[in-house]
Formats: structure tokens, C-alpha cells, sequence
């Protein structure tokens, strides 16, 4: 509005004021050209597949839909039956589980990385960044080339182990056990956020003014103090990014957990994620699936607040 | 201050030394799994008896059968995730002008959902995606792959570029812009070629995340028609368990261009981390 108000004059009749007004007007149309494609996009790309997972979990999906067409409205009844499927809550505790252990792992070594590389040293800057390589690499990649790894038999950490004694001859089931295949998972996962958590940590350690590490030190501050009264305090708004984002990468996971134990076994790695895939695409119940994604989009919203509160300062600027 | 000034030279170098030290066995834990990849991948007998430490006589066999069962779907993975950079950075860098420069109306509004779409989870997307495909007729189709992996890079683009345009002076535009040029020509003949760098980084992790998704390319495609690599390891993997020689070797052909990345493109890759995320 204020495009179009502003220029015309302060003291013109109606007539003056709309001829004045039309080609800001125009304008104001032609800039928003720019917008309209990726909005557009993004509105069939985002928005539509939210607003429909919302209608789809109220609706009876079978396999014989996709011939006819027909999806009758069936109530609460995906909601009863997934929230009765024992899958279900099995998973959401798997889920939470595998997103704190995740976390956990891939800040604390992220961080401690990212105060060792701040020291200066040399090759530092080409070990951080070759350190990269895991992030980089397909996810689904990196999973089938630790489910060699993990293999009980055959896998070189068994080997391994079991040369140095601390596993017997037939070693640890990492995959094939139901009480272990999540913390391998999790130990995994772990592996592959270490980079990202890295690189924005260290990103986050540069912008500390080197005066008040001077200024500790002239006071005596040992570095235990220094870390918990300076580094810690000044880093929290990177944390906290790292740690949201982090959360929403993880809580979602699919592409590891399919290639590196497809859920099992006995379904003890089956998260939100795969459950949601099983129950559309294997069972074809994409109403039930979606159920599962309401509740994986409901937590994930939690989060997203949670983030944009941390962003808060940063909508300020710009234009 | 004058503590550490006080120190002889030789110690900060014995510690300069020791860090290093402590780095490069950092480094070789962390990317042990990369080769181990590479070594099981140049090991053709490595299904059978384990794996050896180092490939002692190594061969390209394990290669060449990865590239006969597998090349068409690293070429299938190489035309989706250029096929998505295009889209993506034909949406992205006008939008991303439109919000930098001019002031629009409800323009916070906007790249603030732009943020929020960054953590829908793609599960939810397919679930929705595949079958309004199935209607028109998308699913089995570059096109419609292209478009949702286009969906993984977008936002991303957007703030990026936002984030970087932001900078530009309006006033190299409107020099443009009273020499004749209208606004969306001034777009790309001055804007494009200042906003290069940006481009270049929002466009590589573009490839990348086409390159890597997974979810879209297991659940919008019902047979083999269109088959990215990341599917194809993972059925690979179902069917040839026995022959991980070739499975690795596939596995090393698919990480190529996140190693390509790291060398060629390094600079770009750490601003596009903590740029397109942090921002």
C-alpha cells in the first residue's frame, strides 16, 4: 500500500490521484512478478501437501482408490487406529531416543572440534574441511557403507574388536540384535552430524571478540572458567540454531534407518519417519500414513517456534 | 597479555606440532568409514573371506561391474539434480531480488514462511505429492522428480541469495535502469553476473541435495524408469548383499561429487553451510 500511496500528491483531486497512481501501481504488479513463481511453487511444493495430509488423515485410502478415485471420509478412525497400533508408540519412543542420543553426540564432539580447530595450527583449515566429506556424501551412502561395518560376521569393527580382545569370536550383533540395532543407529547418525555441527560451531566461536579471551586472561582465568563465563554465554544463539536444526533433521530421519536396518529387526529401530513410509507406500494406507506425519509435523512445529524465536534478531535486518 | 608473549618460540612450535598431530588422527577416525569404502571397493575377493586392511593388489573390477549394473542411474541422478539446480535457481534468484530490494509489502512474511518450509518433513511431502502425481500423470517421471528434488534446494536458494542481494546497492540497478534497461533486464545483466558467488553456492548445494535425496526417488517412482544412484545402492545392496566389492564401488562412484566438491569448490561449501542455515 504505501508503494502505491506515497507518490501521488498530498493535494490531488481523485482524478490526479488515480493517473498518478496507476503506474506505481504497475510497478508495484511488475515487482511482484519476481515473487509469484517461487511462491506459486512454493505453495503447491509446502503448502499443499500440508493442507492435504491434514485432509488425507481423515479420509479411507485403500490401493484400489488410485483406480477409482474414490477416498470416502472415514472420521477418527486412521487417528484410533494408529494411535491403538502398538508400532506407533513404539516408534515415537525409538524416535525420541534416537533424536536426544543424536544430538548429544554430534554437539558435544561438534563442539569440543570446533574449540580445537579454533587454535592455531597448521593444515587446521584443510583438515576442517575435508572433515566435511561426510555430510556431504548421500545419506543413504553413508548408511550401506556402515551396515559393512556393523555386519556381525564379516564387519571390520568386529574384526577389529575382536583382535584387541574386547569382543569374543562372534562379536557384537550391532544390526541384528533388537537391544543394539538403535544405539548403532544412533552411533551413526552421530558420525554424520558431527560436520555440520562443527562447521557452524566454529563459525559461531570466530565472531567471539578475541579481547574478552585477552581480558579473562589478564584476570587469571583458567580455561575450564574461561569456556563456561565467555565461549558458552557468547556461542548460545549459535547453539541453539545448531541444536533446532539439528532436531529437525533428525526427528524425520528415513533415508539411514531404511538402508541401514529397514526398521528392524523386530521393527526396533522403526521411527516416525519409517512408519510413516510403511504404512503409505508399503501398505498402502495413506490415510493412516498421514496420521503419522500430522503427528511428525505437530512436533516438528514445537520446534520451529523454537526457532524462530532464536532467529528473532536476524528478521530485523535486511530490507 | 603478557604471559603468552613470554613463552621461547620452540615451545608454541612443539605445540603447533602437536595440534597437527592431534588433527590428522582426528581426521583419520572421522573418515576411517570413507576408506574403508575405497578399500573394500578396490578388494574384488573381499566378499568372501572379510575384508584385508589395505588392497594389496588392488583391481577396478568390483568398478566395472558397478558402472555396467549401475551407470544409467548415476546418469539418471547426474540430469535430475542439474534438471533441479535449473529450476530452482530460475525460481530463487528473482524472488530472492524481488525480497532483497523492493520493499514489498508482506515481504517479512514471506521469507519467513520461506524459513518455515525448510522444516516440513519430506515424508509429509511425498505422502501428499504422490498422489496428486498419480493424477497427472507425473509418477515415473523426470519431470516430476526434478520438481520435488527442485523442492530440497528452494528455500535454501532463496535465503541465501536473499542474504547476499540484500547488499547490493540499489543505485547500480537504477543506473541501469535510466540508461534504457527495464527492470528485469537490469536483473540480468547486473544483478546475475555481481550475485555470481552466491549463485554458484546456492546452485552446488542444490546438486548435492538432488544428488543425495532418497525419499522422493524411492516413493514418487513405482518402477525402474527413473532411477537415481542413491535407489539404486539401496536395492543394489537387497539384491547383491553377497557382492560388496561392487556395492562399495558403486558407493565411491556416488560420493564423487561431494569429493569433487570438497576440492574444487571448498570455498564455497563452508559459506554455504552457515549461510543458508544460519541466516
Amino acid at each position: 500500500m504505501t508503494t502505491i500511496t506515497s507518490p501521488a500528491p498530498a493535494s490531488g483531486a481523485a482524478e490526479a490521484k488515480s493517473a498518478a497512481g496507476r503506474a506505481p501501481l504497475r510497478r508495484g504488479l511488475l515487482r511482484w512478478l519476481f515473487v509469484a513463481p517461487a511462491l506459486a511453487y512454493m505453495a503447491l511444493f509446502f503448502g499443499y501437501p500440508l493442507v492435504r495430509n491434514i485432509v488425507m488423515s481423515f479420509q479411507h485410502y485403500t490401493p484400489k482408490t488410485y483406480f477409482t478415485g474414490e477416498a470416502p471420509f472415514n472420521g477418527l478412525d486412521n487417528w484410533r487406529a494408529v494411535f491403538a497400533n502398538e508400532l506407533f508408540t513404539d516408534a515415537l519412543w525409538h524416535t525420541a531416543l534416537f533424536t536426544v542420543g543424536s544430538l548429544l553426540g554430534q554437539f558435544t564432539i561438534g563442539l569440543t572440534l570446533a574449540v580445537f580447530f579454533s587454535r592455531r595450527f597448521r593444515l587446521s583449515g584443510f583438515v576442517r574441511a575435508v572433515l566435511l566429506l561426510p555430510w556431504l556424501v548421500p545419506m543413504v551412502v553413508s548408511a550401506v557403507v556402515w551396515r559393512r561395518i556393523l555386519d556381525q560376521d564379516h564387519g571390520m569393527l568386529n574384526t577389529a574388536l575382536h583382535a584387541v580382545g574386547l569382543v569374543p569370536q562372534d562379536g557384537v550383533p550391532w544390526l541384528s540384535s533388537p537391544g543394539v540395532a538403535l544405539l548403532s543407529a544412533v552411533l551413526v547418525n552421530i558420525w554424520i552430524g558431527i560436520p555440520f555441527n562443527m562447521v557452524i560451531l566454529y563459525g559461531g566461536l570466530q565472531e567471539i571478540p578475541r579481547e574478552l579471551y585477552e581480558a579473562a586472561s589478564l584476570d587469571g582465568s583458567g580455561p575450564w572458567r574461561t569456556f563456561r563465563s565467555i565461549t558458552l554465554p557468547m556461542l548460545r544463539p549459535v547453539i541453539t540454531v545448531v541444536l533446532v536444526l539439528g532436531f529437525m533433521s533428525t526427528v524425520k530421519i528415513l533415508d539411514l534407518i531404511l538402508a541401514l536396518t529397514s526398521g528392524g529387526p523386530a521393527d526396533s529401530t522403526q521411527t516416525l519417519g519409517t512408519v510413516t513410509y510403511q504404512l503409505s507406500f508399503l501398505q498402502l494406507d495413506f490415510g493412516q500414513g498421514a496420521v503419522v506425519g500430522n503427528v511428525l509435523i505437530l512436533i516438528s512445529a514445537v520446534f520451529a517456534v523454537l526457532y524462530l524465536r532464536a532467529n528473532r534478531a536476524d528478521f530485523g535486518k535486511g530490507k | 597479555m603478557n604471559r603468552p608473549m613470554q613463552r621461547p618460540a620452540s615451545l608454541l612450535l612443539m605445540r603447533s606440532v602437536w595440534n597437527t598431530a592431534a588433527a590428522l588422527l582426528i581426521l583419520a577416525v572421522l573418515l576411517f568409514p570413507v576408506y574403508w569404502m575405497l578399500n573394500t571397493a578396490l578388494q574384488p575377493e573381499s566378499s568372501i573371506a572379510g575384508t584385508e586392511w589395505f588392497p594389496v593388489s588392488p583391481s577396478l573390477k568390483n568398478f566395472d561391474t558397478a558402472i555396467s549394473t549401475q551407470g544409467g542411474s548415476l546418469l539418471t541422478s547426474f540430469v535430475v539434480a542439474l534438471g533441479a539446480v535449473v529450476v530452482c535457481l530460475a525460481l530463487a534468484a528473482p524472488a530472492a531480488y524481488g525480497l532483497a530490494q523492493f520493499g514489498l509489502r508482506g515481504g517479512q512474511g514471506i521469507v519467513f514462511a520461506t524459513l518455515i518450509t525448510q522444516m516440513v518433513p519430506g515424508i509429509v511431502i511425498a505422502n501428499a505429492l504422490y498422489s496428486a502425481y498419480a493424477q497427472l500423470d507425473l509418477v515415473n517421471s523426470y519431470l516430476g522428480l526434478i520438481l520435488a528434488d527442485a523442492s530440497l534446494g528452494l528455500p535454501f536458494a532463496v535465503v541465501l541469495l536473499r542474504a547476499f542481494m540484500v547488499s547490493i546497492p540499489s543505485e547500480v540497478v537504477e543506473a541501469a535502469m535510466v540508461d534504457g534497461a527495464n527492470r528485469f533486464t537490469a536483473f540480468v545483466r547486473i544483478v546475475l553476473p555481481m550475485s555470481r558467488n552466491a549463485l554458484i553456492t546456492a546452485g552446488l548445494f542444490t546438486f548435492l541435495f538432488a544428488w543425495s535425496d532418497f525419499m522422493f526417488a524411492l516413493t514418487l517412482n513405482t518402477t525402474d524408469d527413473v532411477k537415481p544412484i542413491t535407489l539404486g545402492i539401496y536395492q543394489f545392496v537387497g539384491a547383491h548383499v553377497s557382492d560388496w566389492g561392487a556395492v562399495m564401488a558403486t558407493a565411491v562412484l556416488s560420493a564423487v561429487p561431494a569429493a569433487i566438491l570438497l576440492v574444487v569448490a571448498q570455498k564455497y561449501i563452508a559459506a554455504g553451510i552457515t549461510g543458508g542455515s544460519v541466516k
